[in-house]
């Protein structure tokens, strides 16, 4: 990147900066016209589809219509005025509602655990290279095989979670975890952290393993209690890797969809973004406002990674000031 | 360089191997044909069109897809919008022809003989503005599946009413759980929030007198106090008579917890039957079928008109060998194929009067009243807004069932939503 400082005093020709700033764009160029064609076009055109009446019948022939499929006016013949469009659907705030309160507990305890199975595995025991491979299946299983692996294990009459509940006498009848309201976002919540733990704590471990080992026998020789250690020394040194792990899960968590379409279909207690805008896309032929919801979930998205960006900021700063 | 020579002859051989195996027959052409998979139709497809592709020479691929049909439609959708050419044959829900006629090739001309052979309630229904869209290849009408041995045990009548098979619901599995059965349950359902809960809920609903959701005239009529009764008997029967799972049942998982021999009471399609009397089910030669219970003596019972079509792309490369197909699928002889091997019915008049389906499945002579009289679901007047319409249905029953709000606020609060997607107009 070229600032306007590396201009002064330059009067013959282009400096060397100059001249490696350029020959890194024409090596960047290929990627950002791939990053432009398979992430800022479809955005674009959701965003353009947004705006007009646009079916699945025929993704041509949509007549421009401004925000009318975000908020619009009605006034009733009664003279009465009703609002309709994404804005005011119930059934698209109860999705957002669904999905954030999803994002943050699966996130939390992803964090959480992640980072506690990646202590484990940064100490030195043996076979441990075994076991960081093993931790990664549930990662390295595809989510819809997974979703349906859980449906069948939760499921209430042949599953063998109840079948070993029952058993272990925590609870007295089988439950129907999956298509129960009250138990079917546990579900959901339950099936994605056992799948996602593995993840974060890939990047925990990564984080650990630059911290570097002398300050740690400095610690022991000052005998500080482990506990301390680690709240004063490990986490404030991986907090960098840690913040990205969560702004990724956090980004992933948002927009879920798979393991929900597969895990609960239909179901408004688990429905999320991804999940109603696509069921407004498809089965509903209402492409138009399904972008809209898109559109908005993506604008959601931005916030909540803006927002956790700011956060994290003004933290470190406190920290700074110390 | 001994390895260039080697790689050359290597690449020689797969050539010639691949050729041998696709070049040969070079006229023959490959037909896609894309359905969803319920009990043994995928198994037994390829005996099916066996015949057919022994006569033309063509052959038949199946690319399968899940059995639930909101599942199949929003992929269908997606492949014909994008105007794939990948599929050539599609198998359709008998609801669907409003909203993909567009996509599919006219068969009246192809099909001028089979025609008149057929139900013309059921041509009707594949008719959009005058083109015939898809051929039936069965039709359906669900039964009321029951375990003639335990009703006997228990000395119970065959039920006319729901009350009555709840009734009898409860005092088999209460039986059937004393003497060790702990897994038993009296009746199952397919509750899961999908299209086919709308099919269960419409029976319901009518059966009670409370009309069919959007009236053929276009009229919303489904928030009457015989509907929200309707309702709540079903809501009584789940964590009762029904496993509290039946909300997240579709067809095959009914079918899994009946056949194994885990219910008195079955509300499913005729499929059903024989494979509920095949060699490797608990409960063989144990049940038998009856019409759907009626909410109260005087009502009559109501049954949802199902079926499925075939029809052909518009953007196959092969339409010709497709229409063939389908020609065939729709005909006679694969109709009575059916019919012998997975009870499905037909949809051509003379094979009810047929003696070797008689013989076969007895289901079939004894249901040809019952699905003249089904019941269609209101996707004729609801046009392109069927779908939002149905999913909407089946949210509020789904709703009401697991015990998110009472039937009547949930049927208040369905028909403000009708309105609202009806707009000025269906």
């Amino acid at each position: 990147m070229t600032t306007p400082d590396s201009f002064q005093g330059q009067n013959a020709g282009p400096s060397l900066q100059q001249q490696r700033a350029r020959a890194a764009f024409w090596f960047l160029a290929p990627m950002l016209f791939a990053l432009f064609c398979v992430a800022a076009w479809p955005l674009l055109r959701t965003f353009y589809f947004s705006m007009t009446d646009t079916t699945l019948d025929n993704l041509y022939a949509g007549k421009w219509i401004w925000f009318k499929n975000y908020l619009r006016v009605i006034s009733l013949p009664s003279g009465a005025v009703q609002y309709r469009g994404t804005l005011v659907d119930p059934n698209w705030w109860n999705a957002v509602w669904n999905t954030v309160r999803f994002s943050i507990v699966s996130v939390l305890f992803e964090s959480v655990l992640g980072l506690a199975v990646a202590l484990a595995l940064n100490a030195e025991f043996k076979g441990r290279s075994i076991v960081r491979a093993a931790i990664l299946i549930p990662w390295a299983i595809p989510t819809i095989v997974s979703a349906k692996m859980w449906a069948w294990m939760l499921n209430d009459q042949y599953g063998i979670i109840n079948d070993l509940m029952l058993k272990a006498h925590l609870i007295d009848h089988k439950i129907a975890w999956a298509s129960t309201t009250d138990t079917a976002m546990i579900a959901v919540l339950a099936v994605d952290i056992w799948k996602t733990t593995p993840f974060m704590a890939l990047l925990c471990l990564a984080g650990l393993q630059m911290v570097p080992r002398d300050i740690y026998e400095a610690a022991r020789i000052d005998g500080i209690h482990p506990v301390k250690v680690f709240f004063r020394i490990t986490l404030p040194l991986i907090r960098p890797a840690l913040m990205v792990a969560v702004i990724f899960r956090m980004l992933d968590a948002l927009r879920i969809f798979d393991l929900v379409y597969v895990l609960t279909p239909n179901s408004a207690a688990t429905k999320t973004m991804s999940v109603i805008s696509r069921e407004n896309m498809i089965d509903f032929n209402k492409f138009a406002y399904g972008s809209a919801q898109s559109t908005l979930l993506f604008a959601i998205l931005a916030v909540f990674v803006s927002l956790y960006i700011w956060l994290g900021k003004v933290d470190l700063s406190g920290e700074g000031r110390k | 360089m001994s390895f260039g020579y080697r790689a050359i002859a290597l690449r020689g051989i797969a050539l010639a191997a691949i050729v041998a195996a696709f070049g040969a027959p070079a006229m023959a052409e490959e037909v896609k044909v894309v359905f969803g998979s319920t009990g043994s139709d995928l198994t037994d497809f390829p005996d099916l069109v066996k015949p057919w592709e022994d006569k033309t020479g063509n052959k038949v691929s199946v690319v399968p897809m899940p059995s639930s049909t909101s599942d199949q439609f929003a992929q269908y959708r997606l492949w014909l919008a994008a105007g794939t050419s990948d599929i050539d044959l599609y198998q359709t829900d008998v609801i669907w022809a409003p909203q993909l006629a567009q996509h599919f090739v006219d068969l009246t001309a192809a099909a001028k003989d089979l025609i008149p052979t057929e139900f013309p309630s059921i041509i009707q229904s594949q008719t959009v503005g005058g083109k015939l869209v898809a051929l039936p290849i069965f039709t359906d009408a669900p039964a009321l599946y029951y375990r003639k041995d335990l009703l006997e045990k228990y000395k119970q009548p065959v039920p006319k009413t729901w009350d009555e098979m709840a009734a009898s619901a409860k005092i088999i599995m209460d039986g059937e759980r004393a003497a060790g059965s702990k897994d038993f349950w009296g009746f199952v359902f397919q509750g899961n929030a999908y299209e086919g809960l709308t099919c269960d809920a419409l029976e319901w609903v009518k059966s009670f007198g409370g009309g069919q959701i959007v009236e053929p005239d276009g009229t919303i009529s489904i928030n009457n106090p015989k509907a929200v009764k309707a309702l709540e008997t079903a809501k009584s029967w789940v964590g009762t008579i029904a496993p509290a799972g039946v909300l997240s049942y579709q067809e095959e998982e009914a079918r899994g917890v009946w056949q194994t021999g885990n219910a008195a009471f079955m509300r499913n399609w005729p499929y059903a039957y024989s494979l509920g009397n095949g060699a490797d089910s608990k409960v063989k030669g144990l049940f038998d079928v009856t019409t759907l219970p009626v909410g109260a003596e005087g009502d009559s019972s109501a049954a949802t008109l199902g079926g499925w079509n075939i029809a052909v792309s518009k953007y196959s490369k092969h339409q010709d060998a497709a229409i063939s197909l389908a020609l065939y699928l729709a005909g006679p002889e694969a109709q009575k194929w059916r019919a012998i091997h997975e009870t499905h019915l037909p949809t051509i008049q003379a094979l009810y009067d047929d003696a070797d389906v008689a013989k076969a499945a007895p289901i079939i002579p004894q249901w040809k009243n019952v699905f003249l009289n089904a019941v269609p679901r209101p996707s004729a007047p609801t046009l392109g807004k069927y779908n939002e319409v149905s999913a909407k249905f089946w949210s509020a029953v789904h709703d009401t069932l697991s015990g998110n709000g009472s039937a009547a606020d949930n049927l208040a609060k369905l028909e403000g939503d009708l309105t609202d997607i009806k707009g000025d107009n269906w």
